[in-house]
């Protein structure tokens, strides 16, 4: 009965690569088994889309206030992404008992992380395409893409500070218990409210629409706005370029603060015991 | 050097069931001393609540002792983790790991990755192991679809994919039927057998998988490591005593404990069956044996059958605690 194949060990960043692409499976295969996505991640969303869509138009809107909508319902995405499947994950895994091995093994939190983090943005960019696609299809929205870089530029950039903000959120959230659950519920409709999902953030005063910018989606959208509705510029809230600045800022502060607190919360995590709940 | 080694190792937990209640502490593991050699099939056994998970969780990096330390091949598990998981693997019973939408061959193929095992072999791997397991006509079945026992499997092949140098099987047989559960003790024990460098360290609380499988069995209680030997030698210091299984008619728990009284009785533990009680004695020498009948028959207690028979690791137990596990996991007063 010995074992035939031997096997080998890479490590260093061979084995930072592999643990993403291992993670970030999951995401990628075995989320889309479920048809529970169609109903959950695009049936609800586009019905939530469609009700501001007709409250624009009951209110006879300009057409691109349909193009804010569409857009933001298809960004909406992310921000349940980042909430339920990137901040209370670790919580989850180590509720399953997946944290305990993911700590055990030779690799590092942070490539789970970016696993985590890379499949959900993989997965919620079809979502996210999904419901941009039905809404333009039923409502026509024009799009007149001013820098097709600048646009690519701050999608990646939004992305980069988001999923940078799940992954540090995630650490945090590692150590509260059934109080993850809660608090990422308490994220969900304020940030919408706030980050301007189906509206100009610059309809708020300054400084609740820069309070609101700490969530890359609020710059990011706008942003994007700016740059796919042209003629809606005078709506937005900073000039792309400077949001562009925040949000490479932003990138930046959330990457280094996910590295740091996901350090500091293991070590807390394994000193009080928490990495597992079980006593025995 | 050993494989795993611990000197006056202790873990205290806090405990708070409320926000506003004080916490209270717990001791898991006090002044724990223990090592286990390269190539040994080390086994710890007591009931659940003993503290096995608890030293099982120290020695694979997952929780940090509270006072004295705790080395893996060398490596302290407080400041030299890195260099351990390299080297580990754990399997615990009944657990849940993995993603239920991922087949058994995606899920192996996952943790695999967390190694930097190439894809290739790990593949040629798993497929290996599966069939060791009995488990390869499920490789493409999703795990939320297997039975408890054949997630148990799944998890063992996990255990054993990585070539750990130090494995730790945390009640790896836990859910398992018996047939399955005797395959998991063979394969086990053959993996340690063909390759002088591998250690396993086992916890258990069933005595036959102890006295079965392993070179060394350390007995350990609330804590405390109470004895470590062999299962022979454990045994071999019972030698001189009488153990006895008795099935009675009925036997009063006050009477039992009265019983306890008699000149000679060492340890004893009062079960309650449908038919009557069993009664599990271990006395100084088999003289004492006609008082322990006088005793039972002027009680109006009938003895259906009495047996005189070899020592267990459960006598050993009974012996060093005064319960049996059965009775500390039942939670029986002191």
């Amino acid at each position: 009965m010995a074992l035939q194949t031997k096997v080998t060990r890479n490590s260093g960043v061979r084995l930072f690569l592999q643990t993403v692409i291992g993670r970030a499976y999951p995401r990628v295969i075995g989320s889309q088994r479920d048809p529970a996505w169609l109903f959950f991640d695009i049936f609800l969303p586009f019905l939530t889309m469609v009700g501001y869509v007709y409250i624009y138009r009951a209110l006879k809107a300009p057409e691109e206030y349909i193009g804010f909508v569409v857009l933001g319902s298809a960004m909406t995405a992310y921000w349940i992404n980042i909430l339920w499947s990137m901040s209370s994950q670790l919580f989850w895994e180590k509720e399953n008992g997946n944290l305990a091995l993911y700590v055990m093994s030779p690799t590092s939190l942070m490539a789970i992380l970016f696993g985590m983090a890379s499949g959900g943005l993989f997965s919620t960019t079809i979502r996210a395409l999904v419901i941009l696609v039905l809404g333009n299809l039923l409502f026509h929205v024009n799009y007149i893409i001013t820098s097709f870089w600048a646009l690519f530029l701050v999608f990646v950039l939004t992305m980069v500070a988001l999923y940078g903000l799940g992954m540090m959120l995630s650490s945090l959230f590692m150590l509260f218990n059934r109080e993850a659950f809660h608090f990422a519920n308490l994220l969900e409709a304020p940030v919408m409210l706030f980050s301007g999902f189906y509206f100009p953030v610059s309809a708020f005063n300054f400084w609740v629409a820069a309070a609101a910018s700490i969530i890359p989606l609020t710059l990011g959208m706008d942003a994007i706005r700016q740059l796919v509705f042209p003629s809606t510029a005078q709506l937005g809230f900073l000039p792309v370029k400077l949001e562009l600045i925040i949000l490479v800022i932003l990138s930046v502060v959330f990457l280094g603060g996910a590295f740091f607190s996901l350090r500091r919360m293991e070590r807390l995590a394994i000193k009080q015991g928490r990495i597992t709940d079980r006593l025995g | 050097m050993f494989a795993v080694e611990t000197e006056a190792l202790g873990r205290i937990y806090k405990i708070k069931k409320t926000r506003k209640e004080a916490a209270h502490t717990l001791v898991a593991l006090d002044n724990v001393n223990l090592s286990v050699n390269h190539g040994e099939l080390f086994g710890l056994l007591g009931p659940n609540g003993a503290g096995k998970t608890t030293l099982i969780k120290v020695l694979t990096t997952l929780l940090a002792p509270s006072s004295g330390c705790a080395r893996v091949n060398g490596w302290d598990v407080a400041r030299q983790p890195e260099e351990i998981r390299r080297q580990i693997n754990m399997v615990s019973g009944g657990e849940t790991s993995g993603y239920g939408l991922l087949t058994v061959r995606e899920n192996l193929w996952m943790f695999t990755q967390f190694y930097g095992i190439p894809s290739k072999q790990a593949n040629e791997r798993i497929m290996e192991l599966l069939k060791i397991v009995g488990l390869e006509d499920r490789a493409n079945t999703k795990s939320s679809n297997l039975s408890t026992g054949l997630r148990q499997k799944m998890n063992i092949v996990r255990g054993f994919m990585t070539d750990p140098t130090v494995l730790f099987l945390d009640e790896p047989t836990l859910g398992l039927d018996v047939g399955a559960a005797r395959d998991v003790r063979r394969f086990v024990r053959q993996w340690v057998d063909e390759d002088p460098t591998r250690t396993l360290l086992l916890t258990t609380h069933y005595m036959v998988e102890a006295e079965e499988m392993c070179d060394r069995v350390a007995i350990i209680n609330q804590g405390k490591i109470l004895a470590c030997d062999t299962p022979q030698n454990l045994k071999q210091g019972l030698r001189s005593e009488g153990i006895y299984s008795l099935e009675l008619s009925a036997l009063d728990p006050a009477d039992f404990e009265e019983l306890k009284g008699i000149d000679g009785f060492r340890q004893g533990t009062l079960t309650q069956i449908e038919s009557g009680a069993e009664l599990e004695l271990v006395l100084s020498d088999d003289s004492v044996l006609a008082n322990l009948l006088s005793f039972l028959t002027a009680r109006g207690s009938r003895i259906i059958t009495l047996h005189k028979r070899e020592a267990t690791l459960e006598d050993v137990f009974i012996n060093l605690v005064g319960k049996s596990m059965k009775d500390i996991e039942n939670g029986a007063p002191d």
